[in-house]
């Protein structure tokens, strides 16, 4: 069984480096940019539309065409297949075809000799486009009835009556700004035409097959002509889900027409243009509760930006939905999702999807809820838990590992919540300009993707007659380190040292029709399917064994020293020489699917969620009330992981989690004009934290009772997405201090993000 | 000649036909194939392209700087010594800096990784601006998206200081150096045109050359400059190349004040600006991130005219001086009457900065500057207050306030200013002033913030100096950690 204790070998449940680390350190490890450019190799760029809406009448590109070293100018006219690059819905166009969406997006493609060709010549077409009215806002296409699906409803019990009899009740209203990724390495993909009109294309994308699709459907070729290739991203964070399509489909297309290498590599501003990024929402609410602060009814209306196409919008909505009621029991509850079509780019995957700004919404409620009885925040969160007989989520699904109640207590417990909050109101009590405020929030989010199919994966391990391993599994590497530790796993199985076990790139001809490295799923479905595939070759070694030495199957043992095989001590290497001579495949691939789940989207009704992950974080915070500058002084997370497959990895991606979630609720600030063009195209007007901003005290913990109750690999958990909302500590801890500063009763209206600007705007309201 | 020629591991790189806004970074990754240097941003931003260059001095002493190679011209290269991390160590063989940044779990994706690597490394080997400073500020220029820094700041803690042998660097330089102008002409295939560049190496020849080519564009750091050519593509026709000017990079301090070159780099300026007044250091402290601040001159920050440059109020609330050059012709005028307009000074063909001269304050003069962006670090100001009141007891002197981001120059607010003269050092004369701001500015909106914030902040500035003088903890970076 995958739950048994490993340990054996060391390799699971060890911090090991992440496996590239030293290539990463040296400057070797090869990203999709880095490889050597052969002499032929053409650059491209896109021409971009100018505006947010409106009707190509023509597209004059004879200066594109004439400009010094271009080679080659393709138009949507140029599309032997589809012109799709979209992830569900069909609506995402490689180029834009009669009618332009977004600024930035994109309307033709040049090739030439270098990039600062394709890039100055890019500029030079003549675009005549009548302008259209176009929707930039959420209330501007609210206002139009633009949605990008019907609005969706999730309901339980009748909160409007349960508001009605509720002895308190409260409406406010919350501005959520959206995220850019920023993930260090840009989009970038080269495409290599091969023979009889196939393609190899080296994506940054976390959806090898998704691309390889796209593709093949746009060259009208098939599937299996395709081969995309992805060893490593420099950063993915839900960006390169859906938005790689794009990048690679151009490199294909003019690898396919010119019989040349092709390479795009977007320039920073064009990416942050081009891509789409977190949904930003507006959220309002009403809310009825006791005077414990315990919520009896509430009705939450969620609107987001979904931009111009659907992309994974509808699902990402969902997640907000599912998200909604955290850790807490909602007895009466309707939660309405907007999901409004904009002319600007297509928002799309990114960390916690959707879930991030699901769970800000009830927290800012049970903020409200704490400030309007003037109680402490915690008791409220806390008479809000889950628990015995209050365990089903709105959505139906019975909570079953609830280990938030434990947590918290732990975490206030050890962060000195108590005696801090007297310090912070004493401080607030000696200072006129600044205020603290103290915030401990948990968190509690559904693993496994909510559109069910999605969960499964692949992996193919081959073992040699040296006793060196292989591993290729459907997972891609972003830096999350998934394939350190699958190749824990796969390590641990044959007992061998971690580094006898070489990762290979990830490839669509390896291991098929793999989903996107997304859901945080990566290392509960690749880790469990690379088990699946090692586990099935130690089988046949065993037999193996047995046949060779004629000894029984119990007296063959894989430890470190090698394998016992009756007693006698076989090197590793020996046994896989002699298995193959004796006819024995060393080669497996391994599948998994995740077990009990389903869900009935048009009821919302059902279990999406193989299990939840959790966690908790205090922060303290000070604001400047003169100038609304603030500070995260101090951090606590007590993290759940289960049981950790490289505690090293996890405490990274809890760490690496909260300062992104951090960025996004304080400086990191997505600003369109009112023509739809994005303001923050490049990092010196769009600021994700620097080492300065990150808390002078943090103390990072992995819940050490950790134990996922499901049989999960090794009884992990998955720790990609969750530790995002950790950082809903801080927002919440800056809505007190801007509380205590107010002096008066009441949630200010802070809005996200929280930059100095949104602080005094709170302060003045 | 018009080769460039500079040391990559001690070994000379000679470049002929050199673009001259050819970039560092370009030539590393596509030509030199040394593909662990990265582009993240191509403007400076994010430091995933650090480089350390090691200039000569004349006392045989290399100094070393952490630069964006994504902004570094070719030219600006001749006669330096380059690292890059494939410099340091491979897999097996780490440099103590890459080993501690394994061993602390540095890397995620890995992407930053080799910029922060070469932060690290010259902070251990105690390059330029980074003694005495705090890791945080070492890499304030170094953006990682994975991490959240916690484990590259142990690895720094970790990594030992060492004193790096220059002893082949220095000779090998001493073999590149030059003493003449250095010049260059390039067939620009894309442009079709022949470009001009020159490297004077000093002042006078500088003078000269830019009354021989006044439309010549000056590059001193490059920036600025840097982000016309890789963001916006422009084609430079005529280049002088400023930076290994010595002449113009120098500074005297004396009792009455302290003259700086055109040239002097930031990191240069920095401490004695700090003596000057420890407002001024930190100002300079959270101008860009250290491998601007190794590159950017404080004559470039003037000249741009920028109207939210970090320098012009500070040092026009100071009463600076600033001395324009043509040939031999030399006129002074107070730093303020330089910016005219938006995108217009007071500068004519064939002119140039060449140097500036802050006063010392006196000891009845009392000082605050602040600039306020969305981040500490590396951000440009979305507003910049810097006061200067001379007090004869309790009474106001005379004022000097100038704001950064409030107009389209650096403008100091005349009104604020007479609402201070003549009155008591008071709180009820602060907010006189405080109001009398609202006749001096009309703000725009832009991304970094709206009209009504910038109104509203520089008001609270004022306020904020006056509380300040109570005693009062103005500022969240002052707070000691809990
Ligand atoms: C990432 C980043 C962050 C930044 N952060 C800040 C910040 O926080 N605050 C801030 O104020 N600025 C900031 N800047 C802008 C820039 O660093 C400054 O404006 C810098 O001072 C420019 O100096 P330079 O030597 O690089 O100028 P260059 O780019 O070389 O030149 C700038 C302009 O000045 C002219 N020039 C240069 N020297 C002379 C001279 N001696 N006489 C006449 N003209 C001359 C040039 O012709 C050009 O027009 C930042 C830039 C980057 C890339
Ligand atoms: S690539 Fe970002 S600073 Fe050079
Ligand atoms: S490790 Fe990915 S950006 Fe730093």
């Amino acid at each position: 069984m995958s739950d048994r204790d490993p340990g054996l070998t060391g390799a699971v449940r060890a911090p090991l480096p992440h496996d590239s680390a030293e290539a990463h350190v040296s400057g070797g490890a090869l990203y999709a940019d880095d490889l050597a450019e052969a002499s032929d190799l053409l650059h491209l760029a896109f021409g971009q539309s100018p505006v947010a809406h409106g009707t190509i009448r023509a597209i004059d590109l004879s200066a594109v065409r004439a400009a010094p070293g271009v080679v080659a100018v393709f138009t949507a006219a140029d599309i032997p297949g589809h012109n799709d690059v979209s992830p569900v819905a069909g609506d995402d166009r490689l180029f834009a075809d009669g009618e332009v969406v977004c600024v930035g997006q994109a309307l033709f493609v040049v090739a030439a000799t270098s990039a600062t060709a394709a890039r100055r010549a890019a500029r030079l077409a003549t675009l005549d486009i009548k302008q259209r009215p176009a929707f930039v806002t959420i209330a501007q296409a609210r206002e139009a009835g633009s949605l990008i699906e019907a609005t969706q409803r999730m309901a339980r019990g009748d909160a409007d009556a349960a508001l009605e009899r509720a002895p308190h009740r409260l409406t406010g209203s919350l501005e959520l700004g959206g995220q850019e990724h920023f993930y260090l390495e840009g989009q970038v993909a080269l495409a290599t035409p091969g023979e009889d009109g196939q393609v190899h294309i080296l994506s940054s994308t976390q959806h090898p097959s998704e691309v390889q699709h796209l593709v093949a459907e746009m060259l009208e070729i098939s599937h299996a002509d395709v081969t995309v290739e992805v060893r490593r991203m420099g950063g993915g964070f839900g960006g390169k889900e859906t938005q790689p399509a794009l990048f690679a489909a151009a490199a294909a297309l003019v690898a396919a027409k010119t019989g040349r290498p092709a390479k795009i590599r977007a320039d920073r501003d064009d990416d942050m243009v081009m891509t789409g990024k977190r949904h930003d929402f507006l959220i309002s609410y009403e809310v009825g509760f006791d005077d414990d602060g315990r919520i009896e009814g509430l009705r939450l209306d969620l609107a987001s930006r979904c931009g111009a196409t659907t992309d994974l919008s509808p699902a990402i909505n969902d997640r907000a939905m599912f998200h909604t009621d955290n850790c807490y029991w909602l007895a009466a509850v309707e939660i309405v999702s907007h999901r409004l079509k904009t002319h600007t780019v297509s928002n799309t995957a990114f960390r916690g999807f959707g879930g991030p700004q699901g769970m800000v919404a009830i927290e800012r409620v049970i903020d409200a809820v704490a400030l309007h009885l003037g109680r402490d925040a915690l008791a409220v969160r806390q008479v809000n838990l889950y628990g015995a007989g209050r365990n089903v989520t709105p959505y139906g699904m019975t909570v079953e590992d609830n280990v938030a109640p434990a947590i918290i207590a732990e975490l206030a417990e050890s962060g000195r919540y108590a005696e801090r909050q007297v310090a912070v109101a004493a401080f607030n009590a000696r200072h006129r300009v600044l205020k603290k405020g103290l915030a401990l929030t948990p968190v509690k989010f559904g693993i496994s993707f909510t559109t069910t199919h999605l969960n499964q994966a692949g992996a193919l391990v081959h073992l040699y007659t040296d006793g060196s391993i292989q591993l290729n599994h459907g997972g891609t590497e972003m830096g999350q380190g998934l394939h350190t530790k699958v190749a824990q796993i796969v390590a641990d199985v044959f007992a061998v040292p971690f580094d006898k076990v070489r990762i290979t790139s990830t490839r669509t001809d390896k291991v098929p029709n793999t989903s996107a490295t997304a859901a945080s799923s990566g290392a509960d479905l690749n880790g469990m399917a690379a088990y699946n595939a090692a586990q099935t070759i130690r089988e046949r070694l065993i037999a193996f064994a047995t046949r060779w030495r004629q000894v029984p199957e119990d007296t063959v043992r894989f430890a470190r020293e090698g394998v016992w095989v009756g007693g006698d001590l076989v090197p590793f290497a020996t046994l896989c020489r002699q298995a193959h001579i004796g006819r024995v495949s060393l080669s497996s691939t391994g599948y998994y699917a995740t077990p009990g789940i389903e869900y009935d989207r048009a009821a919302h009704r059902g279990r999406p969620f193989y299990y939840f992950a959790y966690g908790a974080a205090l922060a303290e915070v000070v604001i400047d009330t003169l100038t609304g500058e603030h500070r995260v002084l101090a951090v606590d997370i007590l993290h759940d992981v289960g049981r950790s497959l490289n505690p090293a990895i996890d405490l990274g991606q809890i760490e690496g989690g909260f300062i992104q979630g951090m960025g996004w609720l304080t400086t990191e600030e997505v600003v369109y004009d009112d023509a739809g063009r994005l303001l923050s195209h490049a990092p010196s007007t769009y600021k994700i934290p620097t080492a300065n901003d990150r808390p002078p005290r943090m103390d990072v913990r992995l819940w050490q009772p950790g134990r996922n109750v499901e049989p999960t690999i090794h009884r992990s958990k998955a720790v990609g997405e969750p530790p995002f909302m950790l950082a809903i500590s801080v927002l919440s801890a800056l809505t007190h201090a801007v509380a205590a500063a107010r002096g008066e009763a009441g949630c200010p209206a802070l809005d996200a993000p929280a930059t100095p600007e949104r602080i005094l705007a709170a302060l003045a309201r | 000649m018009s080769e460039v020629r500079f040391l990559l591991d001690d070994a000379v790189v000679e470049l002929r036909d050199v673009d001259p806004t050819g970039t560092l970074l370009d030539l590393l990754r596509y030509r030199l194939r040394r593909i662990g240097t990265k582009e993240g941003c191509a403007e400076g931003d994010c430091g995933a392209c650090t480089v350390l260059v090691g200039t000569l001095d004349d006392q045989d002493q290399v100094h070393w700087r952490a630069v964006n190679a994504c902004i570094l011209f070719l030219p600006m290269l001749d006669g330096k010594a380059l690292l890059t991390v494939e410099s340091l160590g491979k897999p097996g063989a780490l440099h103590p800096a890459q080993r501690a940044m394994v061993d602390h779990h540095g890397s995620q994706c890995g992407f930053c990784t080799p910029g922060f690597v070469m932060s690290l490394y010259g902070r251990s080997i105690g390059a330029c601006g980074t003694k005495g400073k705090s890791v945080g500020d070492v890499l304030a220029g170094n953006l990682c998206r994975c991490t959240g820094y916690g484990s590259i700041l142990a690895a720094a803690e970790a990594i030992p200081a060492g004193e790096r042998d220059d002893h082949a660097t220095v000779v090998a330089l001493t073999g590149l150096r030059r003493t003449e102008t250095l010049s260059g002409r390039y067939a620009d295939p894309l442009s079709g045109s022949i470009r001009h560049w020159h490297r004077p190496l000093s002042t006078d020849d500088l003078a000269e050359l830019l009354t021989a080519h006044p439309d010549a564009r000056l590059i001193a750091g490059a920036t600025d400059v840097g982000l016309w050519v890789t963001k916006q593509h422009r084609v430079l026709e005529t280049m002088i190349f400023v930076g290994d000017v010595a002449d113009l990079a120098t500074m005297n301090e004396t009792d009455d004040g302290l003259r700086m070159g055109a040239g002097l780099r930031y990191v240069d300026a920095a401490e004695p600006l700090g003596r000057l007044h420890p407002d001024l250091g930190e100002l300079v402290r959270r101008i860009g991130g250290p491998q601007v601040r190794n590159a950017g001159t404080i004559g470039g920050n003037i000249a741009n005219g920028s109207p939210i440059g970090d320098t012009p109020p500070a040092l026009i609330a100071l009463g600076a001086t600033l001395t324009l050059r043509c040939g031999d012709e030399r006129r002074t005028l107070p730093l303020e009457d330089y910016f005219i307009a938006y995108g217009h000074q007071d500068r004519q063909p064939g002119e140039f900065v060449e140097s500036l001269f802050v006063p010392r304050p006196t000891s009845t003069t009392r000082i605050a500057i602040t600039k306020l962006s969305k981040r500490f670090d590396s951000d440009i100001s979305a507003v910049l207050g810097a006061f200067a009141i001379d007090l004869d007891g309790d009474t106001v002197r005379s004022a000097r306030l100038a704001f950064g981001g409030m107009a389209a120059t650096p403008k100091r607010a005349t009104n604020a200013e007479q609402a201070l003269v003549g009155q008591p050092w008071s709180e009820a004369t602060f907010e006189a002033a405080a109001m009398a701001l609202h006749d001096d500015f009309k703000p725009l909106t832009d991304v970094r913030g709206s009209s009504g914030y910038r109104l509203t902040v520089a008001a609270n500035l004022l306020r904020r100096m006056w509380l300040a003088g109570t005693g009062e903890t103005v500022s969240v970076l002052e707070l000691a950690d809990v």
